[in-house]
């Protein structure tokens, strides 16, 4: 539908999480799309609801408390569509769903290193655990690989191998073991598959498992050539097929299809859709980052010139998940990050516990603090996860070291409801430990995935929405990288403020030092490194750089890269609390 | 805003799904009284498949391939039976490696199934059964009480209950379970050491009934063949006084104890019945409620975890919570007179 005919439309946004249910409403004020308010409520999509419509509607119901207006039909509860004369309802719905089990993948490639690969970062654009991996190195024969896909019972079965036009007769050995496992499973609960190999086999493939599979969908080829990875058309695939398992799965989705004419996308693919789009709007020459901690998953989203990096991690979700933490991470990796004094075991049991109520939320200081260095975290893997899987072209300088970026954009519950900004910024840089000059938005409202699928139904509004400031700055990070000892000055930083009016800031070694910039505004910051420090112009290397202000103004961290910890607890949780004073307690 | 019910009722109806979990045959028959040990369907499945490529081995086309096979789908092959024949002079064979059944033979292979494997479905609780669910299941109906838990190893079992708890914050040690027991289902507090579970497995007990576990107990509470069933979570907890009122006072009463995992999608959660006799059928509990004043309900994360009170006031809007976040919260009395402020999705209402 051309723009032009859908500009002047209000938009229904809805995002069913793990945890939380969102309705927030866009609409066009003076001219422009904004984001207007937006309602939440506990998710319902778990029991004893098992529907995520109570949850829907909840949110719906607490957004037209806010917007005064009505949504919903004071009899029979359903949506008012489209707008009507006395100002009630909406134009047009959009939604995107988190919340579900986890989806067990199984993953099918030809050379472990090429098209499996492929096919693992395929599976990892989306909330699935790999459960299984088939490739020409596996040793086990045909029924072995067959009986270990039926014992597993997966929900997908991700295929890729060969170039298009390459090989063949090795493809049809694995499509036979799929085909055969999903043959001997019950029919309800055959997976589903998709099928991103060598385009040349799409009959072979449509023949050998269209009467199988739980249901079947054909791609383009992950690897037209050994060179060559496009993910992006089998992510849209998978995205569309992850629905229609959640269809099969969760009650009520069915009926958020009807009411967006199919615009329901899974969350995390949303969003990776505005980071791409956003990285390609900005020209972004170093990279975009997009990190979200969630009940379902923590997601690291990278923008590379319009190359989209999407890893999202259930294992590194802060819900139902977090009792499998420890598998990934051992428990002191957690207390490093703690300010609180307590045992190995009460973190342990804490984990445990919440794991059980994926929905409950801190309700003490201390807890809250436990909360945040469980995200810290899990975030810290995310992060690190993912950028192995960064373009070649963003591969940092060192190894330990993150890529330069021009901007960090950061959402989900811990974050975003974080009891302060200065708070939630420190979770950021500890987590992700940013190199360069860059600035970090805070997505509050969670609006970015919710962007990413009004796109697909009008192109205006997430420029626009997102123009009008729907994001809080926290301010542009300068991160110092530095051979010296603590308390060594490292830094001299000048910043002129657009009145001619200067602050400074003498940086030493260890500190997180604040020079207000209030948001909107813009300034220019002079670095002055010593000892060779690299202050994101180089080693050494000083000069005048733009800045944009924010919630904090401009934040100098000049603690190190990678961040070292003081192994001593007390020292440590001392430093912690300074740390976090500087940033407003 | 909705509500989660946990259940800790002395008396309710209680109707349960007891389904395998691939296809069978269904044994019971509607109207008949179970057991919990009865069992109501069975099925049997295989371990593992052996597939034969007649092709490959023969060097020949698939459709020639399936010219040379000697059995058909459905066949029940033993041991070195003739599965496969080549022509010639010198004919070579494939013979079955394995005793079983031949699931598919054509496009030049073969495919059995061996190792056959029977899963038994029991009752997990005394009733009447209300429905035959084909190739699948049963619906139970029965009258009886009612406690939910948070964990399970996904054992069951049923016996008679001994409590061994006095105050809700009591400890389950080893030393306190003693040959007397044997057979019992044990009522505990919390368990912080492997040997108790241990020594129970020796004795053996038919389940195990506590209020909180160390986490580092879980891998073997998994390996224990006896049900143990957490009713309030992990750490030191004690137990909630409603489960605890409730099962003290039915002591030395026949139990079920369906340790089953808890599944948070399809809500099947571990929880003990207590079978009662009933002259009128009690009504079957909410899954769900609204929040409102008066409800009993439990806390479900710290500072009170697992405590019991009672809503006084639901605050509209969000209220600011002592961690600094914002959430719609209600002050609660807990039963020794403390009022706190809760935020609802900390909450599960009692009933």
């Amino acid at each position: 539908m051309p723009a032009s005919l859908v500009q002047n439309e209000s938009i229904l946004a809805i995002d069913v999480g793990a945890a939380v249910t969102r309705a927030v409403l866009f609409d066009v004020v003076e001219g422009q799309y904004r984001f207007v308010a937006s309602g939440q409520a506990p998710s319902t999509a778990e029991a004893p609801f098992k529907n995520i419509g109570m949850g829907v509607r909840e949110a719906i119901t607490n957004l037209q408390n806010i917007l005064g207006t009505t949504l919903l039909g004071p009899h029979d509860n359903n949506l008012i569509a489209p707008t009507q004369a006395d100002g009630s309802g909406v134009d047009a719905v959009v939604a995107t769903v988190s919340a579900g089990p986890v989806v067990k993948t199984v993953v099918v490639g030809l050379l472990s290193d090429v098209s499996l690969q492929s096919a693992r970062r395929l599976a990892e654009s989306t909330y699935s655990r790999i459960v299984e991996k088939l490739d020409l190195s596996d040793q086990r024969k045909p029924d072995q690989q067959m009986d270990s896909i039926v014992r597993l019972r997966p929900d997908l079965v991700l295929l890729a191998g060969g170039t298009d036009g390459g090989a063949s007769r090795s493809i049809q050995k694995m499509l036979e073991a799929v085909g055969l496992a999903c043959y001997l499973m019950p029919l309800e609960k055959r997976p589903m598959v998709l099928y991103a190999g060598n385009h040349e086999l799409a009959d072979d493939v449509q023949e050998l498992l269209g009467g199988h599979a739980g249901k079947l969908q054909i791609s383009y080829n992950v690897r037209p050539s050994l060179e060559t990875e496009d993910l992006a058309p089998a992510s849209y695939e998978l995205a569309s097929l992850v629905m229609k398992l959640r269809q099969r799965q969760i009650k009520g989705i069915d009926e958020l299809n009807l009411w967006t004419a199919g615009n329901v996308l899974p969350t995390a693919y949303a969003r990776g859709r505005m980071i791409r789009f956003l990285s390609k709007l900005y020209e972004s020459t170093r990279g975009l980052l997009c990190v979200n901690v969630g009940a379902s998953a923590t997601s690291v989203t990278a923008g590379f010139a319009g190359e989209l990096t999407l890893g999202v991690y259930p294992q590194f979700g802060v819900g139902e998940n977090l009792a499998g933490l420890l598998q990934y991470t051992e428990i002191d990796d957690i207390m490093r990050w703690l300010q609180l004094d307590i045992s190995p075991n009460s973190l342990r049991e804490y984990l445990f516990q919440k794991s059980l109520y994926p929905t409950s939320i801190p309700a003490t200081k201390d807890e809250q603090a436990i909360s945040q260095a469980i995200a810290r975290q899990a975030l810290y893997l995310a992060v690190r996860t993912a950028k192995k899987d960064f373009p070649a072209s963003a591969q940092p300088a060192r190894a330990d070291l993150m890529p330069a970026l021009d901007l960090i954009l950061a959402g989900g519950g811990v974050l975003s409801e974080g009891t302060s900004l200065g708070q939630s910024l420190l979770l950021l840089l500890d987590a992700i430990q940013p190199v360069g000059i860059m600035p970090v938005l805070l997505d509050q409202n969670n609006l970015l995935p919710l962007l990413g699928v009004a796109s697909s139904r009008n192109h205006y509004l997430p420029v626009q929405v997102i123009e009008s400031g729907a994001f809080i700055g926290l301010g542009t990070v300068v991160s110092v990288i530095a051979s010296a000892n603590y308390g060594d000055q490292v830094l001299r930083a000048k910043l002129t403020y657009s009145d001619g009016t200067e602050a400074r800031a003498e940086v030493k070694f260890g500190g997180l030092e604040l020079l207000p910039l209030p948001s909107g505004q813009n300034a220019r910051l002079t670095l002055q490194p010593l000892r060779r420090a690299d202050a994101g112009l180089g080693p050494g290397k000083s000069g005048v750089v733009p800045v944009t202000g924010g919630a904090l103004g401009v934040v100098i961290d000049a603690r190190g890269r990678p961040l070292a910890l003081p192994g001593d607890p007390v020292r440590r949780r001392e430093l912690m609390k300074r740390w976090s004073y500087a940033v407003g307690g | 805003m909705l509500a989660p019910v946990l259940h800790v009722l002395p008396l309710a109806t209680i109707v349960r799904e007891r389904l395998l979990p691939v296809s069978g045959k269904v044994s019971a028959h509607v109207n008949q009284r179970v057991n919990p040990t009865d069992v109501v369907a069975e099925a049997s499945f295989a371990r593992e498949h052996v597939l034969l490529d007649v092709a490959r081995t023969f060097g020949v086309s698939a459709n020639a391939a399936d010219k040379l096979i000697k059995v058909k789908e459905g066949d029940r092959v033993m041991q070195g039976a003739l599965v496969a024949e080549s022509r010639g002079i010198f004919p070579r064979s494939i013979r079955a490696p394995r005793a079983g059944r031949v699931m598919v033979a054509g496009g030049g292979q073969v495919l059995m199934e061996v190792g056959d494997a029977r899963i038994e479905l029991r009752a997990g609780l005394p009733g009447v059964v209300t429905q035959v669910i084909p190739e699948r299941g049963v619906v139970i109906r029965t009258a009886g009480a009612l406690i939910q838990g948070v964990w399970g190893n996904g054992r069951i079992d049923n016996g008679l209950m001994t409590s061994l708890i006095e105050k809700p914050d009591d400890v389950l040690t080893a030393d306190r379970l003693d040959v007397s027991l044997r057979g019992s289902v044990i009522l505990g507090g919390h368990v912080r050491d492997a040997d108790t579970l241990r020594v129970a497995a020796e004795l053996p007990v038919r389940g195990l009934i506590i209020s909180s576990l160390l986490s580092p107990l879980i891998a073997s509470g998994y390996q224990m063949r006896y049900p143990i069933l957490v009713l309030d979570g992990f750490g030191a907890i004690p137990m909630n006084s409603a489960a605890f009122r409730l099962l003290t006072t039915n002591n030395k009463r026949e139990v079920t104890v369906n340790a089953e995992h808890f599944d948070r999608y399809s809500g099947n959660r571990p929880e003990v019945i207590i079978p009662l006799p009933v002259s009128t059928e009690p009504a079957e509990p909410n899954a769900y409620v609204t929040f409102a004043v008066g409800q009993m309900v439990r806390m479900r994360r710290p500072p009170n975890t697992g405590m019991i009170g009672t809503i006084s006031t639901l605050h509209r809007g969000l209220s600011s919570l002592p961690s600094g976040l914002r959430a719609p919260a209600a002050d609660v009395r807990l039963e020794n007179g403390e009022a706190v402020l809760v935020p609802l999705v900390n909450l599960e209402v009692v009933g």
